[in-house]
């Protein structure tokens, strides 16, 4: 191992290794799994110069710390919180410079769920099936960050653009997700689907990488019998018998057999992935004029 | 044939039958290898359908593919792939109960059934595998185990499965493989991949283990 390397210092609750994911390999039984906030992931890679596809440490609620056996530029993303240098206050959102040996931690998350660490030259663990990304469904990628742990860094690349202010969204107060409706919206009833764009939902906290988790009213079925297995895309929203619709997240499996009544939009992901448990929580469903024209 | 769109970018396409299934994967398969399918991501069969994700224009292609000619499987295509098996699982029994043949007869109704991958799910490199007939399809156990052993062969309804690891399951429990079913570091990764065809072997028929038939063969 080069002397590129981090120790970890504080594992915090669940730290991950991410990245862009395994897409394209659904047809096997994999995951695409990858950065569940992607925009962040994206945002903290541009501020040290990394490409896109380096991979970046994915802390939940509780932050993480890491001690650089080298100097390296670091940038914290997602959830605002606290970020330290041995101690000393450091800039959230922007390129900071860590000498050797120092201690860079991530305080718990002020808001949202899930900040993103990237170090310039990413961190490099082996790639399986071209991504470094921890799945927390197939058990894939590295396991979840443990303390003592050390993971490799890369070369880092040429210097990163300067970038002054960088906007990033606020964790929603209110979580508001568009969503499609279909393919299996015909398996529920008219008055559940109607409700679904007045209820009132509220994020659970079993929410996790696999899927966010709902309390709410449950959506009534309009057929009982079983649905075959089929193929399950990102954002799906699935409803299982309980009828408490469940968002799939990266970590999501790649078939499923409970009725998916319709699919939120990728760009609506990256605040799934910061409602913290109990925010408050409204599906839009929308509906295509192809369907509309068959009712 | 229905297709149904899935969010933005995604298409289900819905089938009589998982043999049409089947097939509509063959095509895809075809069309995309003859470089004559757009861009597409992800192509996912399943029990009674085919899941096309990341379609650039899913409207078109919605419009297109009813008009397409899509021939049954032949019975030789693809790869070919021979598991051997010790017919020695815990729910053996229960099977040949459920089947109303002695428990000796289950190693050789299963091993002389020609099998296909039919698609993969549940986990990384986990086949449902059709082939046997449906008289022959059993119910998932009343309750679960916390822990199949890795290589176990397993049925529940319609389908063979073999666990590519080890993990929680309610399958019924017929053999064991020493067959890799997953290796990352393999290509492909996955022994069974959806359209494969497979034959189990019985170990304890095998009277020449010297020339016990490769995992993977290609079809000739």
């Amino acid at each position: 191992m080069s002397d590129r390397a981090l120790a970890v210092v504080r594992a915090g609750a669940l730290t991950t290794v991410q990245d862009l994911g395994r897409p394209g390999l659904a047809h096997l039984g994999v995951p695409r799994s990858g950065a569940l906030d992607l925009p962040a992931h994206l945002l903290a890679n541009r501020l040290v110069g990394n490409a896109p596809g380096a991979a970046t440490l994915e802390s939940t609620l509780s932050g993480c710390a890491v001690r650089a056996r080298h100097p390296v530029t670091a940038a914290v993303t997602g959830a605002p919180c606290a970020v330290t240098v041995d101690g000393a206050p450091a800039p959230w959102g922007a390129a900071t410079r860590v000498p050797a040996g120092a201690v860079l931690a991530l305080g718990p998350a002020a808001r949202g769920v899930r900040s993103y660490l990237a170090l310039a030259g990413g961190v490099a663990v082996a790639p399986v099936l071209g991504s470094r990304a921890t799945d927390l469904l197939s058990g894939l990628g590295p396991a979840p960050l443990a303390d003592g742990d050390v993971l490799p860094l890369g070369e880092p690349g040429a210097p990163p653009a300067p970038a002054d202010a960088v906007p990033q969204p606020a964790p929603p107060a209110e979580l508001v997700l568009r969503m499609r409706l279909g393919p299996r919206d015909d398996w529920f009833t008219p008055a559940a689907l109607d409700a679904l764009a007045t209820a009132r939902y509220r994020v659970s906290p079993a929410a996790n990488r696999i899927g966010l988790r709902t309390e709410g009213p449950p959506l009534a079925r309009a057929r009982q019998d079983e649905l075959p297995s089929e193929g399950m895309v990102l954002g799906a929203v699935q409803v299982p018998p309980d009828g408490r619709p469940v968002v799939f997240l990266a970590d999501h499996p790649t078939t499923g057999g409970y009725p998916v009544a319709g699919v939120v939009p990728e760009a609506d992901l990256a605040a799934a992935a910061q409602a913290v448990p109990g925010t408050p929580l409204r599906f839009v469903p929308l509906r295509s004029a192809a369907r509309r024209a068959a009712r | 044939m229905r297709i149904l769109p899935v969010g933005e970018h995604a298409l289900l396409v819905e089938l009589p039958t998982g043999d049409d299934a089947l097939a509509l994967h063959a095509e895809l398969l075809r069309r995309q290898a003859a470089g004559t399918l757009e861009p597409v991501a992800d192509i996912v069969p399943a029990a009674r359908t085919v899941l096309l994700d990341g379609v650039g224009d899913p409207a078109g292609l919605a419009a297109r593919l009813p008009t397409w000619p899509v021939p049954p499987p032949e019975a030789d295509a693809g790869e070919s792939v021979e598991i051997p098996v010790r017919y020695d699982g815990p729910d053996l029994a229960d099977v040949a109960a459920h089947w109303g043949v002695a428990p000796g007869e289950v190693a050789r109704i299963h091993a002389g059934a020609a099998f296909r991958v039919a698609f993969c799910g549940f986990a990384p490199g986990f086949g449902y595998l059709t082939g046997l007939a449906g008289r022959y399809a059993v119910p998932r156990r009343a309750s679960s185990r916390t822990r199949v052993p890795t290589g176990s062969v397993a049925l529940a309804g319609p389908y063979t499965g073999v666990y590519p690891r080890s993990s929680p399951g309610g399958w019924q429990l017929i053999g064991t493989t020493d067959a890799v079913l997953w290796d990352p570091g393999r290509t492909p990764a996955a022994l069974l991949a959806p359209g494969t065809r497979v034959r189990f072997t019985d170990m304890d028929m095998d009277t020449d283990t010297d020339t016990a038939p490769s995992p993977r063969e290609r079809a000739s």
